[in-house]
């Protein structure tokens, strides 16, 4: 006991050990150098879109300029405008047709997929993990695997160089991604709910009206946007299923031969613009869609 | 893994509703999840399995004036683009793949580091996930071309310009599209790999910390074998994708240089051959086919049964 009470007080005699700083100055250093990488990744990732955003918005004189500005000298509507309003050009409709197969793809494929998302979230059934696996495969196809022979299909249907065509494939190319949102949305809403909707009497359809639905729009909204943002990036089928009814980016790239920069580079912009707000939007949801329910 | 579901059946509403109809009920319980397939499998078989069988049969000729024959491979492999789009594609791979899957995990192991600004940092990380590869084309353009914004740097700099798109220099034109590329869709990797993390316990790395080990050496022996079923599935999607790969080239550099995808949409929309087309998307689906199965086999992991 004595010597225990003792030992405090030999201490406090004693002068203190230097303190050792190197782990600590090495700890500064690596928090640093981790800022440092961060930051020139950083710039690597946001540089180029600044780029083009400058570059859509600078006037024709600008852009002809050589060594160009890196910074907002010359500011411009007139290439931006040009772009999307000059007839010749085709890009208004377009757009239109783009929003039209976008949206008509992201119903196509909740209509569509919803249901089989319901079905793998409630149901233990016979064929579920064959279906899942057939889901898996049917993402690592190739798009020309299929826009070259649904062409044909759909010259013999007439519905070749429509919007519809393009919608049908956006959708299909959609649905495996929005069966798995949508399952793993349906698996989050707790099944007791739904037991207590049909305890008062709804059957089960209207449980999933009035108490599913509502509690699954979040995520239900993700995966409408996920299929939204395939669509509007989506070039060579959309390129290959029309003529005339170009989405944006199958006129873009179609145009690319015999345009100028000044219109490849508006063009650039206004396709990388939804991608921003997208990410914005999905913060959220941007794991678990390329995360957990890739697999 | 799979979306987990209900464990075994559950016979739910048991005694609620008409309880005379129970026969009938268990039935069409039985055939709802069938029934809430259906659309989807039927709309997936129509659009997805009967073009990929029409497909093959197109590049052999079926179905056109000449029957059975093989005349359209002799063609494609005829066209010395052909091999040329082969050899780019192969190269694009080669030399993406290992520098994005480095650049990707280093940039996972950065935001678990949680520097300060991660959020922001992991914001504008993701942001090119939801680019297309033609627009990435596009953006690199304004970057590399001839009165560009990098000879304009260079050019401030004091530095003589350089021809970046030359169609002369296949290795200048590879490397514009593997960093447009790069820069595009490191991200996929990122955000399967961050997620991979989040599942991964990270008491282990901490461990092998308290007991001494390295940063490389926990990175080796801890990180990297914790994470090996999503940096599988990062490198099947990323090379598949890979293949798939096309307009970003278009867009950098016309048909300079060459791949595999460009040369399909070439014959099909330029020479209006679908034959011809269908054999060159038969090749890329083979080659994807196979990529994926030599993955599976080289990566699995002794307790691949247990998992």
């Amino acid at each position: 006991m004595t010597v225990v009470e003792k030992a405090p007080a030999v201490s406090e005699e004693r002068p203190l050990p230097p303190v050792d700083e190197r782990p600590l100055r090495r700890l500064r250093l690596i928090r640093i150098g981790q800022q440092v990488a961060a930051v020139a990744i950083t710039l690597f990732m946001a540089v180029p879109v600044y780029l083009i955003t400058l570059a859509a918005f600078s006037s024709r004189a600008e852009l002809n300029r050589f060594p160009k500005a890196l910074w907002p000298r010359d500011m411009s509507i007139e290439t931006m405008s040009a772009f999307l309003l000059s007839p010749g050009t085709g890009v208004l409709p377009a757009l239109i047709n783009s929003l039209m197969v976008g949206v008509g793809a992201v119903l196509l494929a909740l209509l569509i997929g919803g249901p089989a998302g319901y079905a793998i979230a409630r149901y233990a059934f016979r064929g579920r993990d064959a279906y899942q696996m057939f889901l898996l495969l049917t993402k690592s196809l190739p798009v020309v695997v299929l826009a070259i022979p649904l062409a044909s299909f759909f010259l013999t249907v007439a519905l070749y160089d429509t919007t519809y065509a393009v919608i049908l494939v956006h959708s299909v190319l959609a649905l495996p991604t929005t069966v798995l949102i949508t399952a793993s949305v349906f698996v989050a809403v707790p099944v007791d709910l739904e037991e207590a909707a049909m305890v008062f009497g709804c059957n089960r359809f209207g449980a999933f009206r009035q108490v599913v639905l509502p509690m699954s729009l979040p995520g239900v909204a993700a995966s409408s946007i996920f299929t939204f943002v395939l669509s509007w990036n989506e070039v060579l089928a959309a390129a290959v299923l029309t003529l005339d009814v170009r989405t944006l980016p199958a006129q873009v790239l179609v145009s690319l031969a015999n345009s100028p920069l000044a219109y490849q580079f508006a063009g650039g912009f206004v396709l990388v613009l939804p991608a921003v707000l997208f990410i914005l939007l999905m913060r959220r949801y941007l794991l678990n869609m390329w995360g957990s329910t890739i697999r | 893994m799979s979306i987990q579901g209900p464990p075994e059946e559950r016979d739910k509403p048991v005694g609620v509703g008409e309880p005379s109809a129970a026969g009938s009920r268990s039935w069409r319980r039985a055939a709802a999840p069938y029934v809430l397939l259906l659309p989807s499998a039927v709309f997936m078989l129509v659009l997805f399995g009967w073009p990929v069988l029409s497909g093959v049969l197109q590049a052999f000729g079926y179905g056109s004036a000449t029957g059975f024959t093989d005349a359209y491979w002799d063609r494609m492999a005829g066209d010395p683009v052909f091999w040329a789009a082969v050899r780019n594609t192969l190269l694009l791979i080669v030399v993406l793949i290992p520098v994005q899957f480095c650049l990707g995990i280093a940039m996972a192991l950065l935001l678990r580091a949680k520097p300060r600004f991660s959020g922001v940092y992991f914001y504008l990380w993701a942001v090119p996930l939801a680019i297309s590869d033609l627009a990435a084309g596009l953006v690199w353009l304004s970057v590399f071309t001839d009165r560009g914004y990098l000879n304009s740097l260079l050019e401030q700099l004091g530095i003589a310009g350089v021809d970046w798109l030359n169609y002369q220099s296949t290795t200048k034109m590879l490397m514009a599209v593997v960093i447009a590329e790069l820069w595009r869709s490191t991200s996929l990797v990122l955000v399967i790999v961050v997620s991979g993390m989040q599942m991964t316990p990270r008491d282990y790395d901490e461990a092998a910390q308290v007991f001494g080990a390295t940063f490389w050496q926990r990175l080796r022996h801890v990180t990297l074998p914790l994470l090996k079923p999503s940096l599988q599935v990062a490198l099947i999607l990323r090379t598949i994708l890979a293949f798939q790969a096309f307009a970003v080239a278009q867009a950098l550099t016309g048909r300079q240089f060459p791949l595999l995808i460009g040369e399909t949409y070439w014959w099909y929309v330029q020479l209006n051959d679908p034959n011809v087309a269908s054999a060159v998307a038969v090749v890329v689906l083979g080659v994807s086919m196979v990529t994926a199965l030599v993955y599976l086999r080289l990566l699995r992991s002794p307790d691949a049964g247990a998992r």
